[in-house]
């Protein structure tokens, strides 16, 4: 009786250190995950706004079409970058020396001429008149406005000069200087001026590729889940195929890349850089996932109601499709949307293909070149501007939004279908 | 459901099939090579696409040896038509592009990177001269007695007593990288030559002396080559391995991040990373110069080097937009004393310089053989 009594206050003890241990575990990882949560929205909120700056732009006949003609083409060769330069003179017209001028037309991005062309096309009868217009601003005076320059340091120790400083605060007091927010970010592809970058060329490529890859992936993994599970023979030959579908999917998925790279590009001289590859990459490597949750799928129908479908005379093939593969199919759903998670984070088979690449304009196709989210925001962590440090974490988030909201899919999916039997 | 995915499959790969079809004939100027220039190259290639007709050219970044290795492959629209390099072709480089038929290479310099050690604003900034450099990260080092000893030097005090006493912990590219090259050429290689019995080993071709040297040097007779000037390169280009030179990566936002962090530290990364981040690190003094733009353009500051792109001339004319591109690259207001690379941080060449490669660009002089 003493002995139990003794072993059983251990026993308690080794059960609370391990509970204990579990939650702090537990707990670990959500500090873990609320750090990364918190660094990347603090540091990438921001990015969703962009400073403009009103400016009196006076749409003058000489620059934009000299010969009166208006088509669309002569509009495109006339000089705007001149027109927000004199607008800016005339605010300023006490700057005069060239290098102060240089500085002084540094405020305004290189976006803002681009702004005005498309003003121009949309609407040629603004030529002539003089109109007070939201320009997008250039990336510094952008950092500084938001307040990622210290201002008190030293003027050789910063990006921004005291007479930019001084520009930009005297516009502000004038109701000049306001955060709006950042369409461009959504819709613009890559750029090299933060202001100007954005992430719908990644999104349009990540769109394709998962396209590509759902498109293969999605039948071909359920078929041969299908005939693995349900027409296979059990012998030494479809074991030894489990045993390496199993394998595959613990493959790095960089091997995948350098086999698309082989394979797809130099082989059948497919594109470099197109979704096309990507995707069919990705479908390599999303196969394993899909055809192992899927067979699960298929396993967890009860045997039931295959032998009652086989007892009323419906045939192999009807008993699988009429029977077993609509109530297989919310997990074989589940593991689709989950593998196609995975695919869309994916950046290291993409670098072996040519994706990781500056491609400004969006593609309009699987064979257009295109890079992917998490390809873009690899490439921007490596960008020397500081303007790409918040679109950087921007970025992230947006990644993140997605595979949440992927993942949220495939638990409503599981949770609206599922049957317990 | 069933049928709608074969459905969708079948659709997506004739619609593959038909693209890949389109896409023979490419009508985008490819571009691959070194992560260095990929900054400037993709300012020019987003200007050339908004202000011309054609298509943005699509610009990878692959590192120097890799874009050389893909540009060498052949040609054909599957190749790429430029590739950028932070270091000059190596002759092995072009024999092998002239067996897969890539004859007719146009060298176009664009301009000089320097490369500086920076540290934390926190911390004094250094005064260094390429002999410490070089006395603080080779691998091995002349000893009292004149013989190569494995580095000992701990901090940057016992390196050169008017230095502080700070441990020596340098955060710099991995060998893959150009920056790594050619910092071990201009630093390192700037430093080791300040030792008689190095600067004579890099002189000489007679296989008595060189042997000698070594003898006397310590270095093992495997090294031996016929060219002093390769064991001196084995003995310059080797960065210590004892943890006091971290390989941090390619990137370099990271490592100003890393400085930022650790005011200890020294990092080495390219002047626009300085230049971006004046206000978080200041750039060493280097043999009595500072990095600045003025002291890179003017080649006073000793660790600076050329920045490269290769041109195949036989698609010049096959692929659309790539003499527009060529023509951009090499105008004033891109690569001029004021234009729009300097800004982003590329030290401009000096006019004539500029106007002689301008025109090799122009004209798509092929390169001679190295």
């Amino acid at each position: 009786m003493q002995a139990v009594q003794a072993s059983l206050k251990r026993r308690y003890a080794a059960e609370r250190r391990f509970r204990f241990l579990g939650l702090s575990a537990v707990v670990l990882g959500l500090v873990f995950v609320a750090i990364l949560f918190v660094t990347i929205i603090s540091n990438g909120y921001t990015a969703f706004t962009q400073t403009h700056i009103a400016l009196d732009i006076h749409f003058d006949p000489q620059q934009i079409a000299p010969n009166g003609d208006t088509s669309p083409a002569a509009l495109s060769k006339g000089n705007y970058a001149a027109l927000v330069k004199q607008a800016l003179r005339e605010e300023f017209p006490e700057v005069t020396g060239r290098n102060d001028k240089r500085q002084l037309y540094r405020l305004m991005s290189s976006g803002a001429a681009f702004d005005l062309l498309n003003r121009v096309k949309a609407d040629p009868s603004i030529i002539g008149t003089t109109q007070r217009l939201w320009l997008v601003a250039d990336d510094d005076v952008d950092m500084l406005v938001k307040g990622h320059f210290d201002r008190d340091l030293p003027e050789s120790d910063r990006r921004v000069k005291n007479e930019t400083i001084a520009w930009v605060d005297k516009l502000a007091t004038e109701g000049r200087v306001k955060q709006q927010f950042n369409t461009a970010f959504f819709t613009h592809g890559d750029s090299r001026e933060p202001e100007l970058a954005g992430i719908g060329g990644a999104v349009a490529g990540s769109f394709y590729m998962l396209l590509v890859t759902v498109a293969l992936s999605f039948p071909i993994g359920v078929a041969a889940a299908i005939y693995l599970e349900e027409f296979a023979p059990t012998n030494r030959w479809t074991d030894l195929i489990e045993v390496n579908i199993n394998n595959l999917a613990a493959v790095p998925s960089i091997v995948f890349g350098l086999l698309g790279l082989a394979v797809f590009i130099n082989f059948f001289g497919l594109p470099r850089s197109a979704p096309l590859v990507g995707g069919l990459v990705l479908t390599l490597m999303t196969l394993p996932t899909i055809i192992i949750a899927s067979r699960a799928a298929l396993k967890s129908v009860p045997p039931s109601i295959r032998e009652a479908a086989l007892g009323i005379g419906a045939s192999k093939t009807q008993m699988v499709f009429h029977h077993v593969l609509p109530l297989a199919m919310p997990g074989m759903l589940t593991g689709t949307i989950i593998g196609m998670a995975q695919a869309l984070g994916e950046s290291a088979p993409l670098l072996m293909i040519g994706m990781v690449a500056f491609i400004v304009d969006i593609p309009g196709g699987p064979t257009d070149p295109a890079t992917a989210l998490p390809v873009q925001i690899f490439l921007w962590a490596d960008s020397p501007e500081r303007g790409f440090v918040e679109r950087t974490s921007a970025a992230i988030m947006v990644l993140l939004a997605f595979l949440i909201s992927m993942n949220a899919l495939a638990v409503y999916l599981r949770k609206k279908f599922e049957r317990r039997w | 459901m069933l049928k709608k995915t074969l459905a969708l499959a079948a659709m997506s790969a004739t619609l593959a099939y038909g693209s890949a079809q389109a896409a023979a004939a490419r009508d985008y100027v490819s571009i691959v090579g070194s992560s260095t220039v990929y900054p400037f190259a993709t300012v020019v290639a987003e200007q050339f696409g908004k202000t011309s007709k054609y298509k943005t050219p699509k610009i990878e970044s692959t590192g120097s040896g890799g874009g050389l290795k893909l540009f060498c492959a052949g040609v054909g629209v599957d190749s790429p038509d430029i590739t950028n390099a932070s270091r000059r072709i190596k002759k092995s480089e072009q024999e092998k592009c002239a067996k897969n038929g890539v004859k007719e290479i146009v060298e176009v310099k664009v301009g000089y990177d320097g490369i500086v050690l920076a540290n934390s604003k926190e911390a004094p900034q250094y005064k260094l001269s390429r002999k410490d450099i070089f006395l603080a990260l080779a691998k091995q080092v002349p000893g009292p007695d004149g013989k190569l000893i494995d580095n000992p030097y701990k901090t940057w005090n016992q390196v050169n007593a008017s230095l502080p006493n700070e441990p020596i912990e340098v955060l710099g590219p991995p060998p893959t990288s150009g920056t790594r090259d050619a910092f071990a050429e201009l630093a390192m290689e700037g430093g080791a030559k300040k030792f008689d019995d190095l600067k004579k080993l890099r002189k000489s071709k007679d296989a008595a002396e060189i042997k000698a040297l070594m003898a006397k040097l310590g270095i093992p007779e495997s090294v031996f080559n016929k060219k002093g000037k390769k064991v001196f390169k084995a003995v310059a280009h080797a960065i210590r391995e004892d943890g006091a030179y971290i390989e941090a990566g390619e990137n370099d936002n990271l490592i100003v991040q890393k400085l930022e962090a650790n005011p200890h530290a020294i990092g080495i990364f390219g002047f626009s990373f300085l230049d971006q981040n004046t206000d978080k690190v200041h750039g060493s003094i280097i043999d009595g110069k500072a990095p600045t733009f003025e002291a890179i353009a003017d080649g006073s500051y000793p660790v600076s080097r050329p920045l490269f792109f290769y041109v195949k001339k036989a698609h010049a004319d096959k692929v659309p937009g790539m003499k527009g591109y060529l023509a951009e690259f090499t105008s004033e207001r891109a690569w001029g004393d004021e234009g729009y690379l300097a800004d982003k941080g590329m030290i401009p060449m000096p006019a004539e310089e500029r106007a002689k490669f301008a025109a090799a660009a122009k004209n798509l002089t092929p390169m001679e053989s190295l």
